[in-house]
This record gives structure tokens, sequence and C-alpha cells, in this order.
């Protein structure tokens, strides 16, 4: 029997309804709404993604948020500043150090203080690794999602190498509550500098054997070329930024375009891509490692001398020894702890390249202990809006690789 | 669209022959995998194996003595305010008169707990601390727990033994790292 049927009715599995109109007979293959998360492997992260398919095809998709939701603009409403550090740890997981040091400028920018050189190029090295390490995730799973396991296995040793710098920098891998307002907590120790030259001299070879198995790769192209594009012009007006936004071909950075800890001290290029597909953005991510690489180079080879932190006793905890020998430092030390510091009353916004995409912070003082109002500008929350777009009409393994090749972060898009 | 004059174009996707086909693509790869087969293998057969850690890792927290054996803790209190996870709690009491080898302020912490399911490692109590008292230790990790009673950790878990005293190596926070020792050094 011939029925015209209504789609939004058919939207429950199962329920059959009659022929309601006149007129042509149309022919829609049943619906089928599928739950692609929020505890789903293939969705790294806890998501939600409710998938209307028509056999294999998407139809529509409708995206939840708020799984992982822990309040952080609000926390930080009762927080001292210098505590706010160990919440944007928590964000984007796969780059706290950015997230860290993203925070500390824009609590330097509201309290006017300069950071050292040598602290800036500090930073500058530890984002960089940080950067690195995001993408190596991103694309390694995105290898892992298209069905080459190999390549993440072998470039997650590398990560493990970052992360035992880390260790050696602030002491803790994954949630690293890295640098101080006004500086680093310490200097870069020589068995950090030298993991770090040891890591610059390894890291090349493993990189070069994963992009010879997978950029030309007539089976790995084959599952990602022109899968999800998206123009620059839809890519701009979601707010796009980051690699994904680079792969739709602007080269928008903000280490180029809003420099910030001396990265106009340095060399390197903003590679683009031209359709926004998961191509594009793949190869989009394995330039920017080699430029993070260079980065890196020059920065520990042109590392100046000098303090690692500002001259902000106000601000930044004294040596441990004067505390004990100086009534000054003792009364420093209580005040910063007791989060008594005297920030002055105004906004600031202040945006790095995280490791997805600018990465904002958007404060408000009131002159109290804490900011008034906190907000971070997540790239993660925006490119997942622009998901239901970017999969209509593909199948479903390409929504997988299209999901992770956004590097859509949980903890970030929740905040 | 172009904003700078540092943009670098790396997408290629037009495949020349040679990359059309498949089988060399699937050889390659085999090849890779074939040759990591015979490189040093990466992992570390922990807990037989240990791995190095830095000098300033975060781990276990102590509660240190000083060099007489008495509890260095003065109950202040500014750990437990420079806590982002609120994990820790005290009370303080008064020393009492034959007590001066145990305490060495006139004020200790007769109950020192903190909540490892709240801790989050974050190292600001060993910062904060204006005694030298709490340290995170950077050869210990918390162990796995299994009841919630296990998680807080009182003066009987935190407080040093005399047997087993911990050095970090320089008497500061800011520690000073040890000689380069290789990364996979078994123990
Ligand atoms: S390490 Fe951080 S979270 Fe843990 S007790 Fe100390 S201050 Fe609190
Ligand atoms: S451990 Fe240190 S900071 Fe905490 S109460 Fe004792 S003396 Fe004060």
């Amino acid at each position: 029997m011939n029925t015209v049927l209504d789609i939004s009715n058919k939207n429950i599995p199962g329920s059959d309804v009659p022929a309601q109109s006149e007129g042509p007979i149309q022919y829609v293959n049943e619906l089928t709404t599928l739950n692609l998360g929020p505890t789903h492997p293939a969705t790294h992260g806890i998501f939600q993604n409710i998938l209307q398919m028509d056999g294999e095809k998407i139809v529509s998709a409708e995206q939840t948020v708020g799984y992982i939701h822990r309040a952080f603009e609000k926390i930080a409403e009762r927080r001292p500043f210098y505590q706010i550090t160990t919440l944007t740890d928590r964000m984007n997981y796969c780059s706290s150090p950015i997230n860290n040091m993203g925070w500390l400028m824009t609590v330097e920018k509201l309290l006017g203080i300069t950071v050292p050189k040598r602290a800036q190029y500090i930073r500058v090295i530890m984002m960089e690794l940080a950067r690195i390490a995001d993408h190596l995730i991103c694309n390694g799973i995105l290898g892992v999602d298209t069905g080459a396991f190999t390549g993440f296995l072998y470039l997650f040793q590398e990560r493990e190498n970052i992360y035992e710098i880390y260790e050696e920098v602030c002491g803790a891998r994954l949630t690293t509550n890295m640098g101080r307002i006004g500086g680093m907590e310490r200097d870069l120790s020589p068995e950090a500098i030298r993991k770090i030259r040891a890591f610059i001299k390894r890291f090349p070879a493993v990189m070069q054997e994963f992009e010879k198995m997978f950029n030309r790769n007539r089976i790995f192209m084959d599952r990602v070329v022109d899968v999800g594009p998206i123009s620059a012009e839809r890519a701009l007006s979601y707010g796009f930024t980051g690699p994904n936004l680079r792969a739709a071909g602007v080269d928008y950075d903000v280490r180029v375009m809003n420099p910030y800890s001396s990265y106009e001290d340095f060399e390197f290029d903003i590679p683009v891509g031209k359709s926004g597909d998961t191509y594009d953005r793949f190869m989009v991510r394995n330039e920017e490692i080699w430029q993070s690489l260079r980065i890196i180079e020059q920065a520990i080879e042109n590392l100046p001398e000098g303090s690692y932190y500002a001259d902000a006793p106000e601000y930044y905890l004294p040596p441990k020894q004067e505390v004990y020998k100086n009534m000054e430092a003792l009364i420093y030390h209580f005040k910063i702890i007791m989060g008594e510091i005297d920030a002055p009353a105004g906004e600031v916004y202040h945006a790095v390249e995280g490791g997805n995409g600018e990465l904002g912070f958007y404060l408000i003082s009131d002159g109290g202990r804490a900011p008034y109002r906190l907000h971070f500008r997540r790239p993660c929350f925006i490119y997942y809006q622009a998901f239901p777009e970017m999969c209509k009409g593909t199948t479903l393994s390409d929504a997988i690789v299209i999901m992770s090749s956004l590097n859509v972060i949980a903890g970030e898009l929740d905040a | 669209m172009q904003l700078t004059n540092r943009s670098k174009q790396v997408s290629n996707k037009e495949m020349t022959l040679a990359e059309k086909m498949y089988l060399p693509a699937i050889a390659q790869g085999l090849a890779i995998t074939i040759k990591h087969f015979f490189q040093k293998k990466p992992t570390i057969q922990y807990p037989e194996v240990k791995r190095y850690l830095g000098p300033i890792f975060r781990g276990h927290h102590v509660l240190k003595r000083d060099e007489e054996g008495r509890e260095r803790c003065t109950a202040c209190g500014l750990c437990s305010l420079a806590c982002p996870a609120e994990a820790i709690s005290m009370v303080a009491a008064e020393r009492k008169k034959g007590e001066e080898n145990l305490y060495r302020e006139e004020k200790y912490a007769a109950v020192y707990e903190i909540n490892m399911l709240r801790c989050i490692f974050c190292g600001l109590c060993e910062e904060a601390c204006p005694k030298q008292a709490v340290y995170l230790r950077h050869d210990r990790f918390v162990p796995v727990f299994t009841e919630r009673d296990q998680v807080i950790y009182g003066k009987d878990r935190l407080v040093e033994q005399l047997d087993d005293r911990y050095v970090r190596t320089g008497s500061e926070v800011r520690a000073t790292p040890t000689e380069p020792t290789l990364s996979r050094s078994a123990t």
C-alpha cells in the first residue's frame, strides 16, 4: 500500500501513520532515532547526539551539551585569582598549560604586571608543547576512528614524553596548575631543559613516520577527503577559530594577530587548508605540530637570562627563606595566600591560541578578592554548534570522523 | 581569505597514480609495524619496575617533623585556605607543659585531615605553608582506595614516621633538581 508518511511522526520507531493527505505519493524510508553518546566509545567524551537516520544516512542531528558541566564560571566567582588556575586545567585537558597561561595572562593584564622575558619564553615553550600534545591526540584518534590504530600508539609515546617534561616543570602530568601570577613557579631545571632538547631531537622522526603512514595514504584519504566540509563563510559566521577555521582557508591565528607572551619574536607559518574538510583539518594540525616544534627550538635556543618572575611582591609569593627573615615578605605571603590582593576594578579580555582555537577569558573585577564575573570563550562549544550542519547527509561513520577531527573535548565544551 | 603574509597552503587532495593504488600503502604500513617489532619496547612493567619521577612530583602528602622529631605544623590554617578543593580540615590545640618534645610550636593541629577524594594534587598547600610542614612527596603515590572511609587521611597516615623521613632535595619548596637520571630506570 502506498502511503504518505509524515516524518515528524515517524520519529517514534514503530508508529505507523496512515495516509492523511491526497496528492502525489511520496516514499520516505522509515527514520530511526539513534543516540550517539553520551557514553559511546567513539565520542571521546560525554556528549550526546540524537541522530535521525534514514538507513545509513543522517537526516538531522541534535546535540545535547551539559553532561559534565561543573559550573566553573560560578565557582570562579568565589575563588581567589590564584586558585582559578586549577579550574582552567580541567577545561581542555589535552592542553592544560595553555589554559593555565591564558588565565594567568588575563590576571596579569588586569593587575598591570609585566612578565620578564625569560618567563615569557618558558611559557611559550610550555604552550607549544601543549599544542603538540593536543594535536597529537586529535590526529592520532582521527586515525583510530578511521581504523588505523598504529599511528595513534606511536604518537602516544611522544605525548608521554611531553608529559614527562610537564612533570619536570610543574610536578604533574595532566592537571598541571603551571605558572603563577607574575611568572612561573620555578625556573626550568637543567633536567627539564635536557628533556626538552631530547624531545626536539627525537620527535621529528616519529612525526615523519606518522605522516608517511597517513598523509598520502589512499585508504585514509578516501575516508576523510570531502567529509564534513565547511566553507570559510559558514565557519566564520559560527565563530570558528583555530585549526578548524584555518582548514577552511582563513589564516587567522591569535598568536600572529594579537601577539602575547613574546610570540612576535618567533618565526612560524600559519598552515591553511582549502575546503575545510576533514583532510584539511588533519593536514593543518600536522603542519602546526611542525611549526610548534620550530617555535620551541627558537625559544630554547634564545632563552633569555634573567628572572623567571615579575617584580611584583604583592602578587608573587616570596621565597620561603625570605618569609622567615623578612617581615614584609611574611605579610605578603599571608596576604597572597588569603587572597587579599588589591585587584583594581575593571574589565579585561585576553585570548590565547588554545590547542583548539581562540581561548578567551573575559574577566570583570569589582575590586574584590575574586572575579565579579568570569567567562571562558571555549572554542569547542562553538565547534559543536556546527556539528549538525556538517554531518547532515553523511553516514554515521563519517559523523564520527567529523566529530573527532573537530576535536571537540567534553571538558571544554561544558566547562 | 588571507589576513597575513605568513599563510602556507598544506593540503593537496590530488592523488598521483602511485598513490591511487591501495597495495603500496598497505605494504608501507606493514613495513612500519614490522620495523617496530625490533625496536626497544617503551612499556614499563609497573609495579615491578617503577618510573623515575621528577623531584617536584606532586604525590602523597606528608606532615613533616623537624630535626628533633617534633611536628612542625602550627595549625595556622593557611593550607586549608589555599586549597582550591577544600580538602583540608583541622582542629587546633594548645601545647601543654611537657609536650615540647612533641610539637614545635605552642599551637598544634590536634586533628589534621585531608580528604583524598577531594584533593586534586595541585600543590598549593605546600606553597602556602609558612612552616614548611606540609609537603607533597615526590616518591610516593596515594594508593587506590575502594571504600569511602579509606579516603580521609588523618594524622596517623600523614605525619611522617621517624624511621621513614622524607627528604626533598633542597631545603625549600622550590626544589632543585637532582642530577639527570635516566628517564626509565628500574628502582
Ligand atoms: S594538593 Fe591542592 S587540593 Fe590537595 S590538599 Fe593540597 S591544596 Fe588541597
Ligand atoms: S600544614 Fe602548614 S599551613 Fe597547614 S596548618 Fe600546618 S603550619 Fe599552617
